[in-house]
């Protein structure tokens, strides 16, 4: 193989590489682009799983995805406090908030709302397999229309490698996150939110903070 | 020349996958992550002196710490009723991100009545 040839090989293979991780079809963007938030409250997640620690788990990985993303998210443990102050002791009453409300009062352009599905690990007898499954909506407080939706289904196995190359490297980041944290499916959360928000065509657009804010739109 | 391109290539593929982060982080999600997974452990002394500590890494670092970092630290500050700490930390977090201006303006509005 010639070098040039071997370039274009190489070329062809990263660009597959790069379109493999989004072949389904793009996310249709007109309401997000329509409505483009600068700010996201994150409610507490609904938790249809078994582990109580999801709650708090999950919700404790999605401020980074969806800051770095380049949004204002605001602080998820004192909007908690805040509507537990003011009457709302559960997710499942704060998943019931006014729109307007969460406007008026909070200022927040979307509500992000979650629902984990799965959270746990599950020990076998060579291995053990981690899974995180979670659904998102994201809704516009001005004229209550969906924005974006979305759901990832992330497993980590103890023993086993990745498939891809996107799933080694996060996979290595993930590991050194559990490292320092006893409960690895929060460690595949972080992975499930990464690959919810910032999966290309399909996850959020860049917002006001991110270098690619409104390019290419 | 050609190798020279692949390697290019490559090398923006890899760089893209670890672009740099727009904040610091430090330990902010993992505080508020044992606050309410065990909550004995994470009183806020400890967490606002954890979160000082990152403040002084992220500027050290030139890097800014993420949005709701800093009405956080207020609010642990409101916890151990340091009043003028958590006023200067609410303002902070109105400056660098006026999208919270609402709800910082009424969490001050709180801390007047303490």
């Amino acid at each position: 193989m010639s070098p040039r040839n071997l370039a274009r090989a190489g070329i062809a293979a990263l660009v597959a590489l790069g379109l493999t991780g989004c072949a389904a079809k793009p996310y249709d963007y007109t309401n997000f682009r329509a409505y483009p938030p600068r700010s996201i409250l994150v409610l507490p997640p609904l938790n249809e799983s078994t582990a109580v620690e999801a709650t708090w788990g999950y919700l404790s990985t999605v401020t980074r995805p969806l800051a770095e993303r380049g949004y204002y998210v605001f602080p998820v443990a004192v909007v908690d406090q805040f509507l537990k102050d003011n009457g709302l002791p559960t997710a499942g009453e704060m998943h019931q908030v006014p729109l307007e409300k969460a406007r008026e009062i909070l200022g927040a352009d979307a509500v992000l709302f979650i629902t984990v599905e799965q959270y746990g690990s599950k020990y076998q007898v060579l291995n053990s397999s981690t899974i995180v499954a979670a659904r998102a909506k994201l809704v516009d407080t001005r004229s209550g229309t969906l924005l974006w939706e979305g759901r990832r289904v992330w497993q980590q196995n103890s023993s086993a490698g990745q498939s891809s190359l996107i799933g080694m490297l996060v996979a290595a980041a993930v590991t050194q996150i559990i490292s320092t944290s006893t409960d690895a499916a929060r460690g595949v959360s972080r992975t499930t939110n990464v690959m919810l928000f910032h999966t290309r065509e399909e996850g959020l657009l860049p917002g006001p903070y991110h270098p690619e804010y409104l390019k290419g739109q | 020349m050609s190798r020279v391109l692949w390697l290019a290539s490559l090398v923006a593929l890899l760089t893209g996958c670890a672009a740099p982060t727009l904040y610091s982080w430090g330990q902010y999600e993992d505080l508020v992550y044992v606050t309410y997974a065990a909550p004995g452990k994470a009183p806020a002394e400890m967490q606002i002196e954890k979160l000082e500590q990152d403040y002084q890494q992220a500027r050290a670092a030139n890097k800014r710490v993420p949005p709701g970092w800093h009405a956080y630290l207020g609010y642990l500050y409101v916890q151990v009723g340091k009043v003028d700490e958590a006023r200067r930390e609410l303002e902070t977090e109105k400056a660098e991100f006026p999208e919270s201006s609402v709800f910082v303006d009424r969490l001050l509005a709180n801390l007047k009545k303490l």
